[in-house]
């Protein structure tokens, strides 16, 4: 064995180790203290767009990962975020055990849609996934007492994070919170992704049949990859039921959805760091154009996506990733 | 004959009106090669489905190893060691050549539900691939992503898949279909590198490469089997000849 395997030596060992933790901490860092220093007097917007990055981080473990088609994946962001409403309302404080609510119920929410969506494939699975997420969003409506029907559920007050920091009116302890939550998670999620069922996942995407001739049952890799997904996304729910203390119907709807699948589309379904930048993208894009210009914002978007798809049909992430790869590959030749 | 391992018994398979497969039978012993050939459209393929479980036989047994296996979920066969490959590729288009090779060998050795160990990377499982991408010749390639290859590679990734399984049996459905053919004997010199004690069953139709891998031949012709025996009898077969209208009795004709 000589030099010719270096390319797929593991230049891992401690310091890929290290690095698999020092990259995410240090640009999601960077990222959120820009955000802090660019919109100091918009920290509940950062704060939002946090909570739906994890939604997006979720959707991208089902569609970029595993191949899923679902366009109802709120669902399962919103039912956690009530969840996390009531459970609230009823006295606990704790904000970690509201999160831990949330990823709890988004497990279990995960695990029964990926019991039904991944049963079948392409458009009866995406005409499924929306079915879901509308008999969800009708329950919704229906269950007032539970979810404050169109009203939305008000009156959360979560207490404070480890008994010291309070959540204020600045947004300002939500922000680190959700910060340092989203930080854990991508770590968590980059891990995830690199090991044996993560790669896994990724050979049943390409290629089910094959993934059957391999000797691996796919149903039960795609229902447990949804219910990671189904924690992830509750936890954003959680992030957003804590954050903003009330939860609305829209964070059950399609159009939180289909929202988050564009984000995830125009940042590169298949790679975090891709779903991690449509997120950012697209929402500081809404964010700034709608303000800009709030009769045209939908357009401009509109016409973001179509440059995307024309200049990046992979989207943001693996582009950027290819450009930076390339002048690597410049800079390293004499 | 070594003692059988795979066995079909009158199996048949019919799509709608169209029995695409009719009543075959035969034996495949332990570290056997034997050759399965026919015309375009005799069923090849399909009864290899049939064999591995992605098609159910309309009628018949097939028994793997003294096990009636008709019923089983195709991963079931594989961990049995019942191995294919495919007349057309089927890889895992989005991953690079060694972690094709790898997820084969984790799933194999049941690693596949650990959510937080480095894939390709775990001690045991790294030796693992390079040893079967270095049997094939495609060592230098393990780091490329499998879009990247040429067609002719990607037929050995496909075998080093297989291989990856620790088959008993290892069906290849035309391996060197769609490769260049100088490219050809690279592939066979591959197949004749694999380990004596796997048992194959090769479709092809190249009988030059047949008479080079196997003793025995089997011909389908229409879903039926219609000769099985000396791979220096096949082209002597009247109704052989009369299946291929002469085309492959000179053995030289390549589809
Ligand atoms: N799923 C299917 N539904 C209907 N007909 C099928 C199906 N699969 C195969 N057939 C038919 O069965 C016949 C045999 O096909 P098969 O692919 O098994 O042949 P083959 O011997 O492998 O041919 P080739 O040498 O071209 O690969 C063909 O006429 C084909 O059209
Ligand atoms: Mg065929």
């Amino acid at each position: 064995m000589t030099g010719q395997h270096t390319s797929v030596e593991p230049r891992l060992g401690p310091p890929a180790a290290v690095r698999q933790l020092a990259v995410p901490v240090i640009v999601i860092g960077l990222l959120g203290a820009a955000g802090y220093l660019v919109f100091p007097e918009d920290l509940a917007f950062l704060t939002r767009l946090i909570s739906i990055t994890l939604l997006v981080l979720s959707l991208d473990l089902v569609v970029g990962y595993c191949g899923v088609a679902t366009l109802g994946h709120a669902a399962i962001f919103g039912v956690a975020a009530y969840a996390v409403g009531n459970a609230c309302i009823a006295g606990l404080a704790d904000p970690l055990l509201l999160l831990a609510v949330g990823g709890l119920s988004g497990l279990v929410m995960g695990l029964v849609s990926g019991a039904i969506v991944t049963r079948f494939h392409g458009l009866p699975q995406l005409v499924l996934s929306i079915a879901i997420g509308q008999l969800v969003g009708a329950l919704s409506n229906k269950l007032s007492s539970l979810t404050g029907g169109s009203d939305g559920l008000s009156g959360i007050t979560p207490g404070r994070i480890f008994g010291v920091f309070g959540f204020d009116m600045f947004s300002r302890t939500g922000y680190l919170f959700s910060l340092a939550v989203l930080i854990v998670v991508f770590i968590v999620l980059t891990r995830l992704v690199a090991s044996p069922f993560g790669l896994l996942c990724r050979g049943i995407r390409d290629n089910n049949l094959r993934a059957r001739m391999i000797g691996a049952a796919v149903y039960p890799r795609l229902i447990a990859m949804y219910g990671v997904s189904g924690v992830v996304a509750g936890i954003g729910g959680a992030l957003m039921a804590i954050n903003t203390g009330v939860v609305g119907l829209d964070s059950v709807g399609f159009e939180r959805s289909a929202e988050a699948l564009v984000m995830l589309v125009l940042g590169g379904a298949g790679s975090l760091w891709g779903a991690l930048f449509g997120a950012i993208v697209f929402q500081l894009f809404e964010h700034v154009v709608s303000a800009a210009n709030p009769y045209h914002w939908l357009t401009l978007v509109g016409l973001l996506l179509v440059a995307i798809v024309l200049f990046a049909p992979q989207g943001l992430g693996p582009a950027v990733a290819s450009r930076w790869r390339r002048l690597r590959r410049a800079g390293a030749r004499p | 004959m070594t003692r059988p391992l795979l066995e079909l018994r009158n199996v048949s398979r019919a799509f709608g009106g169209l029995r695409v497969n009719a009543e075959v039978s035969f034996t495949l012993g332990e570290g056997e090669r034997v050759a399965l050939i026919g015309p375009n459209g005799a069923g090849k393929t399909t009864l290899v489905n049939v064999i591995t479980g992605d098609l159910a036989p309309s009628e018949g047994r097939v028994v793997f190893d003294g096990q009636d296996i008709t019923d089983l979920s195709i991963p079931a066969r594989v961990k049995a060691g019942l191995v294919r490959t495919f007349q057309i590729t089927r890889l895992f288009t989005g991953l690079t050549v060694a972690e094709n090779v790898a997820l084969a060998v984790m799933q194999r050795r049941g690693m596949t539900w650990r959510f937080f160990a480095r894939a390709t990377f775990t001690p045991g499982v790294r030796e693992e691939w390079r040893r079967i991408l270095e049997l094939l010749g495609i060592a230098d390639l393990a780091a490329r992503p499998v879009t990247e290859l040429a067609y002719g590679q990607q037929r050995l990734l496909d075998l080093a898949i297989g291989l990856a399984l620790n088959p008993k049996v290892l069906i290849l459905d035309e391996p060197a279909a769609g490769v260049p053919h100088d490219e050809a004997p690279k592939i066979l010199e591959a197949i004749d590198r694999l380990p004596r004690e796997i048992a194959v069953l090769m479709i092809e139709h190249d009988m030059d490469l047949v008479f080079k891998f196997a003793r025995r031949v089997l011909v389908l012709a229409n879903g039926r089997l219609i000769f099985e025996g000396d791979a220096g009898a096949v082209t002597r077969d009247e109704e052989v000849r009369r299946a291929y209208l002469g085309s492959y009795a000179d053995g030289r004709r390549r589809a």
